[in-house]
């Protein structure tokens, strides 16, 4: 079976001439099926540009990239776009919800575009928003969630659709305590049902979760750890505070 | 994505930003109501005037003494006859009572109803019990002039043809004249002066309103010889009245004449004719191009101001998709094709111009029940139709450049944008 994220020397290069950038200088990565990676690395050392590539939101300067086994490269527009919607969630640092959408409808909306319909589409959504503790919030628009609330929507909406590949960068960044437990809690649930995790961080909290942790620096990887074996549990059990 | 959905997505855009969707329905509504309203009103204006020239009588053609000599045989536009008074060339001769009598005989004018000759007296006054009036057209003529000019009578009777052979002084007035002279007093039976003759008042003229700066109603008609008696004389008439047999004869009518009167004036191939002939059909489609330039011209006005309403929708619609390009990024990113992206902004912009566009109809309909500056708008379906079909398509038009740019973003650019 292949790997869900193969990746081989992937470099991008923002801008040109003179103020050209190598956010990264020739990455190669492969995540196996049920990982849990956290990719660590100091400011501006390329974590993002990496996770957009990997989250097909970008395409990178040169380098492969195969998601379940197919070349990314070679997919049009409308294929992407199906990629984006079936294999991969992604929660980003600012929960990017739509405003003036229920937290229902935003976790209904990948759904919507994935030409699900009506009923089914409700129940779906409302599993998802169960699952992550929000059952009793499904009404309400992000304006009137609290930050900790609205990640969890978001994730929500990241799972969904059952993507292969859960990404999230720096989805704890804007949290307190309290709420970043309640989301790797959730992350430690998904991770130990077998999906397969990539998280950025900061924070060596967060990291301690994951079964193996990626270091980059100046766009190269640096270290790569494991912390626990990939058919395995995560290596920090915590339960989801019961909500 | 179902087309229901895209559609409830647009609603939600269009009213997130109530005032300003309000702001350029508005806009459009007022190009779609002025293209309809204007196009209206030149329509009703033109009807209007249509009208008026139908009131002067249908299939008619009226016969005048040519000054200049050449050319303007046929078409036209020249004032009521110009009495004897006034020079003609030389070699020219005028319209006589015996050309009248010429064209009147059914074997050389078979299309012809009737003829009356006409003379027109300048400057004259009546005058009744003190009170005087300056008569605007005073008018010797035949009997069927009054119905080759549609004139009718609202009060008392026609003179006759007994009355045109015994030159008897019996006079038809028209409104503005029975208002000088006598104001609320019945007029008929009566006896007034002009320029000193007595004549008795047999009858009302209709009123048929002012044309222009010309006073319709303000007119004398009298039996021919008693006018040329006592006012202008027994030389040249002013002109002739033909009526033909019915509206599709007017042009034949129009060459036989011309064939009567070239042959009794001697005038043979190319040489000048010495009269020349007004066809009220001619001067009707004159004057109905005319009116439709008019029209046209209103009508591209109105069509600027929608073409403005475009604009504003392209504005909008730019401003919208700057304003949530974040927003168009989070769809992306989580797997919104290119289609349901630009079908939610293409809705947006659809229904802002079809709502402006039912609203500017149903606006146009309610202005069209009102006079608008003395006119009475005549609503033209087409017109309808094509205001609307424009607007929708200025909505698609204009909504899709700016549609079509969210559209092609790259996820990542439309999430990094602020
Ligand atoms: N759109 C862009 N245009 C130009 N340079 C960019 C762009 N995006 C990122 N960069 C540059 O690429 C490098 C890597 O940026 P990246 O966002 O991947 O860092 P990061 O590791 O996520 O940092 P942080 O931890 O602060 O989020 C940085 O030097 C950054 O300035
Ligand atoms: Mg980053």
């Amino acid at each position: 079976m292949s790997p869900v994220l193969e990746i081989q020397d992937v470099t991008k290069v923002y801008g040109e001439g003179e103020v050209v950038v190598r956010a990264l200088r020739g990455i190669s990565l492969t995540v196996e099926r049920g990982d849990y990676v956290a990719i660590m690395g100091a400011s501006g050392s390329g974590k993002s540009t990496l996770m957009n590539i990997i989250g097909c939101l970008d395409v990178p300067t040169s380098g492969r990239y195969a998601l379940d086994g197919t070349e990314v490269g070679r997919l049009s527009d409308a294929q992407l776009a199906v990629v984006r919607n079936r294999r991969i969630g992604f929660v980003f640092q600012s929960f990017n919800l739509i405003p003036r959408m229920s937290a229902l409808a935003n976790v209904e909306l990948p759904l919507a575009y994935g030409g699900l319909k009506g009923a089914e589409r409700r129940r779906r959504a409302l599993a998802a928003l169960d699952q992550v503790g929000l059952a009793e919030r499904v009404g309400h628009q992000p304006n009137e969630l609290s930050g900790g609330q609205q990640q969890r929507v978001a994730i929500a909406r990241a799972l969904v659709t059952s993507p292969t590949l859960l990404l999230a960068d720096e989805p704890t960044g804007a949290l307190d305590s309290h709420s970043s437990a309640d989301v790797l809690a959730i992350f430690d649930r998904l991770s130990r049902g077998g999906r397969t995790i990539v998280v950025i961080t900061h924070e060596n909290d967060v990291a301690a979760h994951a079964k193996r942790v990626v270091r980059l620096m100046d766009g190269r990887i640096v270290e790569d750890h494991r912390l626990a074996p990939v058919d395995g549990p995560p290596p920090l059990k915590r339960e989801v505070a019961g909500r | 994505m179902t087309t229901l959905e895209v559609l409830r997505f647009a609603v939600r855009g269009l009213s997130a930003n109530k005032m300003r969707s309000f702001l350029t329905i508005l806009g459009i509504l007022i190009g779609v109501a002025a293209v309809i309203l204007l196009v209206a009103v030149g329509e009703g204006s033109s009807q209007s005037i249509q009208s008026r020239i139908q009131q002067l009588g249908s299939n008619t053609l009226t016969v005048m003494q040519s000054f200049n000599g050449g050319g303007g045989r046929g078409g036209g536009f020249a004032g009521g006859g110009g009495g004897g008074g006034t020079g003609p060339r030389t070699q020219a001769r005028g319209l006589t009572l015996a050309d009248a009598k010429a064209i009147a005989d059914k074997s050389a004018a078979p299309s012809v109803k009737s003829v009356s000759p006409v003379v027109t007296a300048q400057s004259s006054t009546a005058t009744y019990e003190g009170a005087s009036h300056s008569i605007g057209q005073m008018v010797g003529t035949y009997p069927s002039y009054f119905e080759a000019q549609n004139k009718q009578i609202a009060k008392g009777v026609y003179f006759y043809d007994a009355d045109v052979l015994a030159a008897r002084k019996v006079i038809v007035i028209g409104q503005t004249v029975v208002d000088d002279l006598f104001g609320t007093v019945d007029p008929i039976g009566k006896q007034i002066s002009v320029n000193g003759v007595p004549y008795t008042v047999i009858g009302v003229l209709k009123e048929s309103g002012s044309s222009g700066f010309q006073d319709g109603d303000d007119l004398a008609i009298a039996p021919l010889p008693a006018v040329q008696q006592t006012l202008t004389g027994f030389g040249n008439l002013g002109s002739i009245i033909v009526q033909a047999t019915d509206a599709t004869s007017a042009d034949s009518a129009q060459s036989e004449v011309t064939a009567v009167l070239d042959q009794r004036h001697g005038i043979t191939g190319a040489a000048a004719a010495d009269f020349r002939i007004l066809n009220q059909a001619t001067l009707q489609e004159t004057v109905s191009e005319s009116t439709q330039t008019f029209t046209v011209l209103l009508g591209a006005v109105a069509a600027i101001s929608l073409l403005v309403g475009g604009i504003g929708i392209t504005n909008i619609m730019l401003v919208t998709v700057t304003e949530r390009t974040r927003e168009i990024g989070i769809r992306k990113a989580i797997g919104a094709p290119k289609g349901a992206i630009l079908g939610q902004f293409l809705a947006e912009a659809t229904m802002l111009s079809l709502i402006g566009g039912l609203l500017g109809v149903a606006v146009a309909l309610i202005g069209t029940r009102f006079t608008i500056a003395g006119v009475t708008p005549v609503l033209v379906p087409a017109s309808i139709a094509l205001a609307l079909g424009v607007s929708v398509g200025i909505g698609l038009f204009f909504g899709s450049y700016p549609a079509n740019r969210a559209a092609k973003l790259r996820p990542i650019e439309a999430l990094r944008h602020e």
